[in-house]
């Protein structure tokens, strides 16, 4: 396996991870190409979040291959993975709530990131435009001096999309974007997405059907860590077992 | 957008203003007693001062600080040793030449390790460099492993007790229970006499304030906005492309750093060093000073170390048996009262009056005012 060469951002071979003997994902195979949007559904427990986990490092496959353009993941740290051009976002806003706006951005902004090199880090032209031109796709840009604390949760949600943002990675990983949100956050969100998901692979996790058929070059359906359908939206719609245990109910 | 300045106006007049009271109000106006008395309290602001970064800035408690403190000491205080400890001095001895404490612990030759403090500069890097180096290697083994919170306080504490016990139980080395006393001269000047004191007295607050601009130069860069987003949310820090556990170890060793000359400080101005200063107890009292002047505050934790034990000293004149339930209650009123310390008192009720008077806008002096932590002061 670890000689295939492809022209795939991401090949996920034979991943498997098993919690205390629970097979929590169990010889998970998929690929996704550049610029792709691929979305990954399925019933709870079906080892959604898990599989963004293991892709980003934060947990240990026990088995598979993971390459990002060639590369293997699962032998990298996190933080070697996210210099790599993988960005994600957690399902609850995970921001740093006692800085600002403005702060929030600069953190993740991609230079200095080194301990002396962010001693060294400077705000110079550069920086204030990225994180002024990255507050406004988010629709923040009023509100960059403001403690991240006092957004409400759709804005922390769209700081959190910012922050990727300015990363630039080339591989965005998306858990439930719009989860959480009131309808007119959810428009502006899909909006969002729809911007920032340009010139990237993109992969999400999503329960709301209607977005997800908006957004998603394919979609892929995972039930107790096994892929049991992939392809377009129409396809996996109308696939028997898909319907039987996540979208029939 | 902030400006980039390192300093602003207002810092500026906070630092001016504790040059003022460290340098001239203090040495002014206390007869040498006092003034040597206030010269230890500002060895203890060294270790206020790391805390603020490390615990108050990074959330990492450490229970520990006695022993970095210590380390500093010790080094100094082993120069000073060595210096009193000549031929001449100590021909009394069945081995004259090496310190007392070897003599009567029938060591007949200086141990190799002890050696290279004959050299003074040699002895000043190692007050800085024995404690990181110590700092540095406990970080690596801790936050490598991603050890934190409750258990790595523990670990701290533990290492409290085992520097303690390794200290008195090889007392042919490092003088044992006692400590190292008897301490006379820094490279042939006196170090007991009164003049001697008050110039020591300056250095220490000289060398704090510098302490002081390099703790707020970290903590005004990037680096110091990302021990806060770590404290706040470390997996969102390790995936925006960090490696937590370096600038965890970089913090904890700028702390530890800083103990250790605060330590050295100690050594010249007290005239001795002892593992009464290095065990758990005054590791948790260097905590508290902190704390009580408040750890997201450079300002609050020096001023805090400063009135505590200022406090201390007017408690144990009148009524020495009290002092440790005042300091308890101190505590106690500190974490359920005002958490974030005399500082947090400070900006809630006093800072926006001092902006109005000194014409500095809110906003300016927040970039360098961390953001107060939410509560909990223990333990993050």
């Amino acid at each position: 396996m670890s000689t295939t060469v492809t022209d795939f951002l991401l090949a996920v071979e034979g991943l498997g991870v098993s919690f205390d003997g629970f097979k929590a994902v169990d010889d998970l195979s998929f690929y996704v190409d550049p610029n792709e949007i691929r979305v990954i559904i399925g019933p709870n427990g079906a080892g959604k979040t898990t599989v963004l986990d293991l892709i980003c490092g934060r947990t240990k496959a026990t088995g598979g291959s993971i390459k990002f353009r060639g590369t293997e993941l699962t032998i990298m740290k996190e933080h070697e993975i996210v210099r790599a051009g993988v960005g994600r976002k957690f399902q609850n806003p995970s921001i740093y709530e006692d800085l600002t706006v403005l702060e929030n951005l600069e953190i993740s902004f991609p230079r200095g990131r080194s301990v002396f090199g962010a001693l060294n880090f400077r705000r110079d032209a550069e920086v204030r435009d990225r994180i002024e031109e990255v507050a406004r796709m988010v629709f923040l840009h009023d509100l960059l001096l403001l403690q991240a604390e006092y957004l409400s949760h759709g804005q922390k949600q769209w700081l959190e999309i910012g922050m990727l943002l300015i990363q630039d990675p080339a591989l965005l990983m998306l858990d439930e974007p719009v989860a959480g949100m009131s309808v007119s956050e959810r428009k502006k969100t899909a909006e969002l997405l729809h911007t920032i998901i340009q010139d990237r692979s993109v992969l999400v996790i999503e329960h709301d059907m209607g977005f997800v058929a908006d957004i998603a070059h394919k979609v892929t359906v995972l039930h107790q860590g096994k892929v049991i359908s992939e392809g377009s939206m129409a396809h996996v719609q109308a696939d028997r077992r898909v319907v039987e245990v996540y979208l029939g109910h | 957008m902030n400006s980039n300045a390192f300093l602003t106006r207002k810092d500026i007049i906070c630092f001016a203003i504790m040059a003022v009271i460290l340098l001239a109000v203090i040495p002014g106006s206390l007869d040498p007693f006092r003034l040597n008395l206030f010269g230890k309290y500002v060895t203890y602001c060294f270790v206020a001062l790391g805390l603020v970064l490390c615990w108050g800035d990074a959330g990492i408690l450490s229970l520990g600080q006695g022993v970095f403190f210590g380390l500093g000491g010790y080094c100094m205080a082993m120069f000073l040793k060595l210096e009193a400890s000549s031929v001449e001095n100590t021909k009394i001895q069945s081995t004259p030449g090496i310190p007392d404490f070897m003599d009567w612990n029938q060591i007949t030759s200086l141990p190799y390790f002890w050696r290279p403090f004959h050299s003074l500069a040699f002895s000043l890097v190692a007050v800085v460099a024995v404690p990181t180096l110590l700092a540095l290697v406990i970080g690596f083994a801790m936050f490598k492993r991603r050890v934190g919170g409750t258990y790595f306080a523990i670990i701290t504490q533990a290492l409290a007790s085992i520097m303690t016990i390794l200290i008195i139980g090889q007392q042919g080395y490092t003088g044992g229970v006692n400590g190292m006393t008897d301490l006379r001269t820094l490279d042939g000047w006196d170090i007991r006499t009164d003049h001697a004191k008050f110039i020591m007295y300056m250095v220490s607050a000289g060398v704090l304030i510098a302490a002081a601009l390099v703790a707020h130069s970290i903590r005004r860069s990037k680096l110091g906005r990302i021990l806060v987003a770590m404290r706040d949310k470390e997996d969102r820090v390790r995936f925006s492309g960090y490696d937590v556990a370096a600038f965890k170890i970089f913090v904890f060793c700028f702390a530890a750093a800083v103990a250790g000359v605060g330590g050295a400080m100690f050594t010249l101005q007290v005239g001795f060093m002892s593992p009464s200063l290095v065990g758990i107890v005054p590791s948790i009292e260097m905590v508290i000073y902190c704390a009580v002047g408040g750890r997201t505050s450079i300002f609050g934790a020096i001023y805090g170390a400063i009135l505590v034990n200022f406090a201390r000293t007017e408690f144990s004149e009148d009524l020495p048996q009290l002092w440790l339930f005042a300091m308890g209650a101190m505590f106690i009123a500190v974490v359920v009262l005002f958490p974030n310390g005399i500082a947090g008192l400070y900006r809630r009720y006093l800072d926006r009056y001092v902006d109005r008077v000194l014409g500095t806008t809110p906003e300016a002096s927040r970039a360098f005012q961390a953001p107060e932590p939410a509560s909990n002061v223990v333990v993050e």
